[in-house]
């Protein structure tokens, strides 16, 4: 991009894209220590996804401030005001992610997990997936990779082809063992946040694709 | 006055006094002029001492600029940071984290919780990052704070590391667990025959020592497979650098695995003049392993298509398609799995491993591809396969271009290799 006359006005939009750096990284190690508390059984790293959450939080504020402090003193237009939009709305969703691994972390205490849970063997690929699509969009944000994004796009089909494919596979287990139909219920839910987040990162990858190219992706299917 | 030397003028005036006085004292002309010549002699070799160097002065302190040739050619990765950002990056880090870095704040690059804490705490330290660049690698992160804002980071590359010591323990379980099997029913049937030999007719011993080739063959195809597995997981890490021309690579090794017998099933719509940054044997192998399972899964006497197009974003696309019974999409998940199979009886029936597509996928990703698989229950299969073309990230050293463009002679170099004509053989 070029530079501004107000220098400060090319500091304020750094901050903000290194905010939302931060957050991307947190909400992806979220993932990976939810899903890794979850094959363990370990509790106690899942509370530590629980409380490092509230951090995500706060800097979501801090981007929100940040924004809204860029739009009213400097009053940025057409690429500058993009960007500052697509601080903010990346900032919401990348937030929710967060959410959804705290989600997944809380249910860590319900699921018994035993060596041979069969359903479990499947999600830790999927959140890998998951986890791999939130730090691609994030690589596309900081290059503004257009191209990056459509790939990031593209993979939601896989995502959604785990979810299919796990939802089938706890059906059956369920209706084989009825006695742990509470832990595979918790498991579906965990799936599910992970489908969620597969396309809240596809959210954000037609976010970055418009904040490139000043156009929304074209809809494949 | 000499170069370097100053004499004092005072001390050469009182020399030439001295000498005036001793004249008029009438001391003697000779030893008047020995004293003046000694005076002066002394006082130059005492103002002998060098002068202060210029240079130190004036000392030049730290600037992002002056830094950026002193890191330039490193090949550790190195970053130096003003004021939370960016200011240059040299080359091996450009090639790693890509050319946008510099001008960006750093949290925006790195990320990971670690390495953020690391960075905002602005004082020198390590830390170690896991997912910097690509998922699971490791990465240890120096930092060196200089002064005016001014911080020096560098990035080593651990992933190597724990890869080989995982890899080694991975080969070991895999193989103990599935090379048991056929060792098993090769020893069974050893026994038998060398128990019963009088019993066992000529028919039946023939049938017993049909199924001891097969199963060693079986196992000798496992260990081949499982070497070369290993040997793409330990080197996963370090991508390809020699240019190699696809189509020509494609074109042998598909034929290669087609056979004299299968041949005119076999139909290649090669691209040509595509080349990617890769390794011979294992872009051979790669194509190998896709048209045997097409031969392998697709019906009988249908057609398998190899195809090669330039695909969006800068990459070669390679999609081996083949008409058969084609995958339910529940399984499509796991087959890049090792040992993965949709059937277990088939598979191992027409002489599969198991290790196939693992080993696909695992070359894929060390050429920084994807692997894509769509299949149609009922129709067939396709797997698709996109590299980053060689040419693709050529301009990263916009600034150092011309001094060395080694890398565009040597791929054009590779275009004349022997490449057969792109056929449509039918």
């Amino acid at each position: 991009m070029a530079e501004h006359t107000v220098k400060a006005f090319d500091e304020d939009i750094t901050r903000l894209r290194g905010l939302i750096g931060e957050m991307g990284g947190l909400a992806e190690v979220a993932i990976e220590q939810a899903l890794d508390a979850l094959v363990r059984g370990d509790t106690e790293l899942a509370e530590k996804v629980v409380a490092r959450d509230k951090k995500l939080d706060e800097l979501e504020a801090q981007v929100d401030k940040l924004a809204v402090r860029v739009i009213a003193l400097r009053a940025p237009m057409a690429g500058d005001l993009r960007e500052v939009i697509a601080a903010l709305k990346i900032a919401g969703v990348v937030e929710r992610i967060g959410d959804y691994s705290k989600n997944i972390a809380r249910r860590v205490g319900s699921i018994e997990v035993s060596e041979k849970f069969e359903p479990l063997t499947l999600l830790p690929a999927m959140g890998e997936l998951a986890s791999e699509m939130v730090h691609d969009v994030l690589t596309a944000y900081a290059a503004r990779d257009a191209n990056l994004a459509l790939e990031v796009i593209a993979t939601d089909d896989k995502v959604d082809a785990f979810y299919n494919s796990i939802f089938r596979n706890l059906v059956t287990y369920m209706v084989e063992n009825p006695a742990t139909i509470s832990s595979a219920a918790q498991l579906l839910f965990v799936a599910r946040n992970l489908e969620r987040i597969g396309d809240h990162a596809t959210n954000v990858a037609e976010m970055v694709h418009y904040a490139a190219t000043g156009e929304y992706p074209p809809d494949d299917d | 006055m000499l170069n370097g030397h100053q004499i004092p003028l005072v001390g050469t005036l009182l020399a030439f006094v001295t000498f005036i006085v001793l004249l008029s004292t009438g001391s003697g002309f000779g030893l008047a002029i020995a004293v003046f010549i000694m005076w002066m002699g002394s006082l130059v070799l005492a103002s002998s001492k060098p002068p202060e160097l210029p240079a130190r002065k004036k000392q030049r302190p730290f600037t992002s600029a002056n830094m950026k040739p002193l890191i330039e050619r490193a090949s550790t990765p190195l970053l130096v940071t003003e004021n939370n950002t960016i200011a240059s990056a040299n080359r091996a880090a450009r090639s790693i984290l890509g050319k946008h870095i510099v001008g960006q704040d750093p949290r925006l690059v790195f990320r990971q919780p670690a390495a953020i804490e690391l960075i905002n705490r602005g004082r020198n330290g390590s830390a170690t990052a896991r997912g910097l660049v690509r998922r699971r690698d490791i990465w240890q992160l120096n930092v060196q704070t200089i002064d005016s804002g001014l911080a020096v980071l560098e990035l080593i590359n651990k992933t190597g590391e724990a890869d080989i010591s995982r890899a080694h323990t991975d080969f070991v379980a895999n193989a103990s667990h599935e090379l048991r099997t056929p060792l098993a029913s090769i020893i069974g049937y050893v026994e038998t025959l060398s128990e019963g030999d009088e019993k066992l007719d000529t028919k039946t011993s023939q049938k017993f020592l049909g199924t001891i080739q097969r199963e060693a063959t079986r196992m000798q195809n496992l260990v081949n497979d499982l070497m070369s597995l290993s040997r793409v997981e330990a080197e996963k890490h370090d991508q390809p650098e020699d240019p190699i021309n696809l189509s020509a690579i494609i074109e042998r090794a598909a034929r290669d695995a087609a056979g004299s017998e299968r041949a005119d099933r076999l139909i290649l719509v090669l691209k040509k003049e595509l080349s990617i940054k890769g390794n011979r044997q294992q872009i051979e192998q790669l194509v190998r392993n896709l048209v045997e399972n097409a031969f392998k899964y697709g019906y009988d006497d249908t057609p398998v298509v190899a195809e090669l197009a330039l695909g969006r974003a800068d990459h070669a696309r390679l999609t081996v398609t083949d008409q058969g019974d084609g995958i339910s999409p529940q399984h499509i998940p796991h087959l890049t799995r090792r040992f993965y199979r949709t059937d277990p009886g088939r598979s191992r029936a027409s002489g599969g491993t198991g290790l196939g597509l693992a080993i696909v996928k695992h070359i894929v990703e060390r050429h920084r591809g994807h692997l894509d698989i769509e299949s149609e229950v009922g129709k067939g299969t396709s797997i698709i396969v996109r590299i980053p073309l060689a040419s693709a990230n050529t301009d990263l050293d916009a600034d150092t271009k011309g001094k060395d463009d080694g890398d565009d002679t040597q791929t054009n170099a590779d275009n004349h290799a022997p490449s057969l004509p792109s056929s449509k053989a039918v």
